[in-house]
């Protein structure tokens, strides 16, 4: 590097930084640290380069720490945002142990966030928002005072549109939610009908909260008879009710009406879903239904098709003068006319349910209708600080998290390759999974006298009263390197015929599943799984309804087995 | 670290690529770039993109695409901010930025690019370095100019040339040619600040927010002292109050770091040495709660009407008036108001819908297109009111029943959004009192020292 930095000295410690030999040597690597530090002269990319050098070193006391800290608290003001964002993410990752200091650089760096976040340039403005939102996922009451900063105008570009209306839905709390209610109402009937529609979404996820007001506003849009507006008002409904049981009367009321400005399929099927659910409390759900079973033939999206056989079935089970008529016909067209096979094949089960008896199809189609438990599980409230601090100032946050996750598994391989075997040797044997289980499976008869039912339905409600009433049979750690990937778990534990009841998303923490799985004698057995971030240890905890020693053991063992696979393939 | 950087034009033809590192693609890259931002799907962001084992992370800049690609994970803030350094540099170099002046100076853009990133990694940006380094000069059309002309002084009139300059004056290349020895020695220095503004409907203000800033481009020899007096009345943060009068209380401050601030605390003056070209900026963000009055308003009296009975039609009409509650001395150039039509009344545009409009000036215009309607007013004179009224038919949108025209908002009419240009005047108060120099130059003429003042609307929108 011929002039960085217009001085010589910048050079040779630079330089010095790079040696694994000064590296080697704690006291040289200090002395060098303490000059890079005290540098007056470096221009703002020096100054980034250096910061970033600095990751790599660790303090040994907490003494020396705060020292460091003391002496880069002068980055942190700088007017450049890249200076600012590293010593932020220096601040933040060497301050690990000491969530106070974190807290305090966040607050500092607020000011200069804030002010990217209004600047000229949209690109900037546009990174500065996706770190605000990594930092609201941590902090959640962190920029609520500033709202009105994240308003959209008229003049920015999409992108900044929808990241805005994102933050306004994470930083929403009890002093600003009529306020910001208030604006994301204004954007829901902008020309732009994305724009419109990520702002009614961000209403349905406020909703979660602040039932009420939320959905007093979507009702109100669905007075406006657009046609967008009104399909996605629908699905903002359904995942609602699913989630916030309690606004399920406004929701029912609101509904009827509003099939005539529906025409596209996820609309369509976020209605037929409500009107078979919650039927029964919509006076004119069955003529609602029977308009589109009248229509079924020109109906083009077999989702559909299958939605309306499931609601009509429902609404048949609650209100059976009004729908058999039409039930029939529709079973009748589907299993004689329709042309796609699996809303075939879906008509002809329903058939076959049906003559089964009505006991049977209600046992089987009756499923609770709200779960509020299911998104509490999976809304992780607060992740903490750490969690994060690495991918802090990287192109982690622009990408978003689960697009980063994507991007980086597609390059992995090929770019670290050499240096990690690990993760070669994991691409190489993902697809093997499916085969290795089946092996699993072949062993397993012979690994016990233990036979797991293929078939045991447990609810979710079910469980969580059995869970709480019995105590932990048995308790035990395995070791565990790395995230859980609960898709291939979840998989793997089908084969062996585990039942998994609910499971955290991938990458939360701490990450838990819980699990049930009963054998042939009738002997329930119930599973949590446990994963703290600390720790490279997951926590086995298994309790029995019938207290059998043996057939436990087994249990365990064949619950070893499958993690101890998925395991190995991971690391 | 950076792979490749290349510029494009609006239309994606690719005008200046350079490879750092040879790691990765050919120069198809900058195709493949295109072909991806604009087949990108509505939801997606621009700005990051990825493509194999590539990221491309870019700035637009007056109509360019400035794009670097990488393959490491950096900072996102240090190279959209290297980007738009370098933006400002080919700029300062190149006299201004645009397609044309890009290939009329590939060969110069080129030795600076060498210049500044040496395998990717950045070597430095400052003018002060560069210029020992940069050989070619910068080729320059000049614009046919009527100031030109006028400075022949006609009649032996008195031209205003000595007293005003164009705008395009600074929009030359920094380093003097070393033919031309007709170099003048002069100083522009911006004060801009960007309005934004929001107006409920029955005109209280939900938010006002001024940004400004002080833009300093320097043609003199570098090394030359500078003093720059801000309004002794500025006062920063909330504690502090200086002064008798109301004075200008802004939120928050930053300099860049080569401003001197000894005197800034007692006297406002800023001591700097600027480098050569468009300094790095001495930006002075600024947070206001509340100014003391919105510098123009606008009344939008919508009143929407059933026409005969017919439920399919439905008439919007606007009264826009907007009283300018400003100096006489003040004058806003331009005045646009643009009422963009609300979700739905897209149709509005159709040719079956019908405007019609009473004006109260002869050179105003208002007409309806993209799906806006747009008020145009050439000249508008400060403690004058305009008033402007506008009845649009809209076809084929059903009033909602039963409910009446007295819902939350009307449905046909957008909120309107003014924009408009204010010269020699700031939001914030903020004026710069003096600007002295320390160098005396040691050709024949003194320096010329340009100050504008100037507040722009970002976004000035007033709910209907």
């Amino acid at each position: 590097m011929p002039y960085l930095g217009s001085e010589d000295v910048v050079k040779e410690l630079k330089k010095a930084l790079c040696n694994p030999h000064v590296q080697a040597d704690r006291l040289r690597y200090r002395n060098v640290i303490q000059r890079v530090i005290r540098m007056p002269k470096l221009d703002q990319w020096g100054q980034a380069e250096v910061l970033n050098f600095l990751l790599r070193y660790q303090p040994r006391s907490e003494e020396e720490l705060f020292d460091i800290l003391n002496l880069l608290d002068s980055f942190l003001k700088s007017s450049s945002p890249g200076v600012v964002m590293g010593a932020t993410k220096l601040f933040l990752i060497l301050a690990k142990k000491f969530p106070h200091v974190q807290t305090d650089v966040l607050v500092q760096v607020k000011g200069p966030l804030l002010a990217a976040c209004s600047s000229e340039s949209r690109e900037l403005c546009f990174a500065a928002l996706c770190h605000v939102r990594q930092i609201l996922h941590s902090l959640p009451g962190h920029f609520s005072s500033h709202y009105k900063k994240f308003f959209c105008s008229y003049s920015e570009p999409h992108y900044i549109k929808l990241q805005k209306v994102e933050v306004l839905c994470e930083l929403v709390n009890d002093e600003n939610v009529q306020q910001v209610l208030e604006e994301l109402r204004g954007y829901c009937t902008d020309v732009s009908a994305d724009f419109a529609q990520a702002a009614i979404f961000a209403i349905g996820g406020i909703a979660r909260t602040y039932t009420d007001q939320c959905v007093q506003i979507l009702t109100e849009l669905l007075g406006l008879r657009q046609e967008h507006i009104t399909t996605v008002v629908v699905q903002t409904f359904r995942d609602l009710v699913w989630l916030c049981p309690q606004c399920t009367e406004a929701v029912c009321q609101a509904l009827p009406g509003c099939e005539e400005n529906i025409q596209d399929s996820e609309g369509k099927q976020a209605l037929i879903w409500l009107l078979g659910v919650h039927g029964e409390r919509i006076p004119n759900a069955p003529y609602v239904l029977e308009d589109f079973v009248e229509n079924v033939k020109s109906e083009t999206f077999p989702a559909v098709k299958m939605e309306l056989l499931t609601a009509l079935l429902r609404l048949f089970l609650s209100r059976p003068a009004e729908c058999q008529d039409m039930l029939g016909r529709l079973l009748h067209y589907c299993i004689e006319e329709e042309k796609d096979m699996a809303v075939r094949d879906r008509g002809l089960f329903y058939y076959r349910l049906l003559l089964a008896g009505i006991d049977g199809v209600k046992q089987i189609l009756c499923s609770p209708k709200s779960d509020p438990s299911l998104g509490l599980l999976e809304d992780q409230a607060e992740r903490p600080v750490n969690s994060w601090a690495s991918d802090f100032n990287t192109l982690v946050p622009v990408y978003g998290k689960a697009r980063w996750a994507t991007i980086s598994k597609y390059q992995g391989p090929e770019r670290r390759g050499p240096e990690l075997p690990n993760a070669a040797s994991f691409a190489t044997s993902g697809p093997l999974i499916p085969e290795e289980s089946k092996e699993t499976v072949q062993e397993l008869p012979d690994s016990g006298a233990l036979m797991l039912v293929p078939n045991s339905q447990l609810t979710a409600e079910y469980f969580e009263k059995t869970w709480f009433s019995l105590k932990v049979a048995h308790q035990q750690v395995f070791p565990w390197r790395g995230a859980v990937h609960p898709d291939t778990l979840q998989m793997a534990l089908q084969v062996v015929n585990i039942q998994t009841i609910a499971m955290s998303r991938a990458g939360a923490q701490p990450w838990k599943a819980y699990l049930s799985a009963q054998d042939d004698t009738g002997c329930l057995f119930l599973t949590e799984l446990l994963l703290e971030p600390e720790n490279s240890e997951m926590q086995i905890s298994v309790k029995q309804n019938e207290p059998r020693t043996e057939t436990l053991n087994s249990f365990i063992s064949v619950l070893e087995t499958v993690l101890g696979t998925i395991g190995d393939i991971k690391s | 670290m950076i792979s490749q950087f290349f510029i494009l034009s609006s239309k994606g033809d690719p005008l200046i690529y350079k490879d750092f590192r040879g790691d990765t693609g050919g120069r198809d890259v900058a195709e493949l770039f295109y072909r991806k931002l604009t087949g990108l799907s509505g939801d997606e962001s621009p700005v990051v993109m990825h493509h194999d084992d590539r990221h491309f992370i870019h700035i637009r800049h007056s109509g360019l695409y400035l794009v670097a690609t990488t393959s490491e994970n950096i900072s996102p803030f240090s190279l959209l901010e290297l980007l738009s350094r370098l933006a400002t540099l080919l700029g300062d170099y190149c006299g201004s930025l645009n397609e044309g002046t890009i290939s009329r100076n590939v060969a110069l853009v080129y030795e600076l690019l060498d210049e500044v990133l040496d395998y990717g990694y950045v070597q430095t940006t400052s003018m002060e370095m560069l210029r020992n380094f940069i050989q070619t000069e910068a080729v320059v059309s000049k614009p046919f100019s009527l100031f030109d002309l006028s400075s022949v002084g006609l009649f032996g009139a008195e031209t205003q040339q000595s007293k005003v300059a164009p705008s395009s004056a600074a929009s030359r290349p920094v380093l003097a040619s070393r033919s031309d020895q007709s170099q003048k020695n002069e100083v522009f220095l911006d004060v801009v600040e960007r309005l934004s503004v929001l107006i409920a409907s029955n005109g209280s203000l939900l938010k006002v927010d001024v940004q400004g800033e002080i833009r300093l481009k320097s043609f003199l020899p570098s090394g030359s002292e500078m003093r720059i007096g801000l309004t002794e009345e500025f006062c920063v943060g909330k504690s502090e109050l200086r002064g008798y009068g109301p004075g200008i209380r802004v939120d928050e401050v930053s300099f860049h770091s080569s401003v001197l601030l000894e005197e800034f605390e007692s006297h406002r003056i800023l001591r700097l040495q600027p480098p050569q070209g468009e300094a790095p900026g001495l930006p002075e963000v600024t947070m206001r709660p509340a100014p003391k009055k919105p510098s123009s308003q606008c009344q939008t009296a919508p009143s929407p009407a059933t026409r005969g009975g017919q439920v399919s039609g439905r008439a919007t009409g606007a009264r826009a008036v907007a009283p300018t509650s400003l100096d006489e001395r003040v004058a806003p150039g331009r005045v646009e108001l643009a009422c963009p039509g609300k979700a739905g009344t897209e149709p509005s545009v159709s040719p079956n819908s019908s405007l019609s409009q009473e004006l109260s000036g002869p050179e105003q215009k208002a007409e309806l297109g993209e799906g806006a309607l747009r008020w145009d007013l050439p000249r508008v004179q400060g403690g004058s009111q305009l008033s402007g009224l506008f009845q649009m038919d809209v076809p084929g949108l059903p009033g909602p029943p039963g409910q009446g025209p007295s819902t939350s908002a009307p449905l046909g009419l957008g909120p309107a959004s003014l924009s408009f240009e204010l010269p020699r005047h700031t939001c914030s108060g903020l004026q710069v009192r003096f600007l002295r120099l320390a160098f005396r130059p040691c050709g024949n003429t003194n320096p010329h020292k340009w100050v504008r003042h100037l507040s722009h609307s970002d976004a000035y929108v007033i709910r209907i």
